[in-house]
């Protein structure tokens, strides 16, 4: 490869990358004709209902993540100190959201959880708030299950497990005193990805016609100009945060695996 | 969980009963309705029907249009990313641009949906940066020429930033394992740079890429948020075809329905397919 191909792939890529980023700040900064201002953000983060949808969307994350950590460490820990052999069934099952599109998975929720269904969930608003979560946590479960799974790798869980049992642990104080701890790193390395993606996520939350920020921000885009600009930024620098906040796990949690 | 080693009675399985649980409830048999769905009348029961229905112009053309989007971006994502990845890594491009492109690569795959729209929409939409500038400082319209941002080519175009940067991290650690001693083994028998390439490097990497080539497919054929908030209802296209289904019934048969869904699971299915098949060839050499 010759020095002129490698540079020229590089610059068209990086001009592609950095025009719509260019365009989207620009953009986000002339809501006032004739000069930069950022009365654009102004008037997106005083809009109450930015901060009301941002704030469920946050909350439903967080939920999430709690959710999937309480789902995936137990099982990860269980396939891997009990029954390695269901490992490549579990595997193959965690990696099926990334196969199936989120709009089938959700249309398959509004018709078998409907309200005339055996489990009416979208009767309530608390309970489609639970089914929107079960959502979410099944698109996480790909990444939450991998980084799990990895991080359960670089500790010998049987030794632990054998050792804190001999001191009289029982599962629970297992699992939250010496597993849970010792994954801790790449639980939150496994956690971040999805915090970005349901806070931004638009399919499921707008099918089950609940007040996410993904929504809302599809709202905005179809009837204002500038405000969307600001929102993409703004979402921008929220996945951002969360790739950097990985890499900082990542690198603190270095310290305390045992070197193989 | 059981609290003491159970000692006759297998009760191992316990501890992965709430996976399982979860897993069928809100994974499998969702999508296991759609499934069965797709092959029942309204009456529940067995049809081929709403398969065969799918055989209608607008259906067909929605399939097709979202098929030749996710090609496209699949492939120039491709080309685009190997291209990037060759330069950082085996290729003369600068050494220092690696890590930050890597992680840049990692914020961008994931920068897709709603908001990835808005940022195409304010550079190359209709009162986009570069649409103005363009048309002000050398009169090029590109409205005139024929260039719509809500469009096939449009849709292509925004979902690169996506398909990019996740060509540039799976096949990375694929060209950082061509070895060394290959390149030389084929200089000292007297190969040419191209040779090398097109005998030795390309075939190496040639499942790798066409591998991640499905998968970008199916990564572009799910996507429905940036394609919704770029276009809205307007663009013709599979995803954007099933959430009105979903939200209406345009299409008058809920069954129906079922059959356009089961076929976007095929669709990604035989693409996630060939690129699980794919990987595994490609892992026997990079090791």
């Amino acid at each position: 490869m010759t020095r002129l191909w490698s540079y020229g792939a590089l610059l068209f890529g990086i001009v592609y990358f950095l025009l719509p980023l260019y365009g989207m700040s620009e953009f986000s900064l002339r809501m006032i004709r004739g000069e930069y201002s950022l009365q654009a953000y102004r008037v997106v983060l005083t809009d109450a209902r930015f901060q009301a949808t941002f704030g469920y969307s946050v909350v439903m994350a967080l939920v999430t993540i709690a959710f999937g950590v309480l789902l995936v460490v137990p099982t990860a820990f269980w396939v891997r100190l009990k029954m390695p052999g269901l490992r490549p069934y579990v595997e193959f099952i965690t990696l099926l959201p990334l196969v199936i599109p989120s709009i089938v998975i959700v249309f398959g929720y509004i018709r078998l959880y409907n309200t005339s269904s055996w489990l009416p969930m979208t009767g309530t608003t608390m309970g489609t708030n639970i089914l929107l979560m079960f959502g979410y946590a099944t698109l996480a479960l790909p990444y939450m299950y991998r980084a799990v799974d990895t991080g359960l790798r670089t500790i010998d869980v049987g030794t632990l497990t054998e050792a804190a049992q001999s001191l009289g642990a029982g599962w629970t104080t297992i699992l939250a005193r010496i597993i849970l701890p010792n994954v801790l790193g790449a639980v939150l390395s496994g956690a971040f990805l999805p915090l970005a993606i349901v806070i931004g996520e638009f399919t499921m939350a707008a099918l089950l016609d609940r007040p996410a920020f993904g929504p809302f921000m599809q709202l905005l885009g179809a009837n204002r100009a500038y405000e969307p600009a600001a929102l993409a930024v703004i979402a921008f620098g929220i996945t951002w945060a969360c790739m950097g906040l990985i890499q900082l796990v990542s690198r603190l949690s270095k310290h305390n695996r045992i070197a193989r | 969980m059981a609290k003491s080693r159970p000692a006759r009675l297998p009760l191992t399985w316990l501890g992965v009963v709430p996976f399982f649980v979860f897993v069928t409830l809100f994974l499998l048999l969702p999508t296991l309705y759609i499934v069965v769905g797709a092959f029942r009348t309204p009456l529940g029961a067995f049809t081929f029907d709403n398969i065969l229905a799918l055989n209608s112009p607008s259906i067909l053309s929605a399939y097709w249009v979202s098929i030749k989007i996710s090609f496209w971006s699949a492939l120039l994502g491709c080309v685009i990313g190997f291209a990037m990845a060759a330069a950082i890594t085996v290729g003369k491009g600068p050494r220092w641009l690696r890590n930050p492109l890597l992680t840049f690569s990692g914020v961008a795959s994931n920068f897709a949906g709603v908001p990835l729209a808005f940022a195409f929409i304010a550079t190359i939409g209709p009162a986009g940066i570069i649409t103005i500038w363009l048309r002000t400082e050398f009169g090029i319209n590109l409205r005139l020429m024929g260039f719509n941002l809500l469009s096939t080519l449009g849709l292509v175009i925004t979902y690169l930033f996506f398909q990019i940067p996740l060509m540039i991290l799976i096949i990375t650690p694929a060209l950082d394992g061509l070895k060394r001693e290959w390149r030389e083994a084929a200089a000292i028998l007297g190969a040419t740079n191209a040779q090398y390439w097109r005998k030795v490097a390309f075939p190496i990497l040639f499942p790798s890429i066409l591998g991640t080539m499905a998968l970008l497919f199916a990564n572009a054929f799910g996507a429905v948020a940036t394609a919704i908030a770029l276009t809205g209802p307007s663009l013709n296209i599979a995803p954007i075809l099933l959430y009105a289904q979903i939200r209406g019934d345009v299409l008058g048969s809920p069954n129906l329905g079922y059959a356009l869904a089961f076929g976007m699971i095929v669709i990604t299915g035989i693409a996630n397919a060939i690129y699980i098949v794919l990987r595994a060839r490609s892992e026997r050499w990079l090791k």
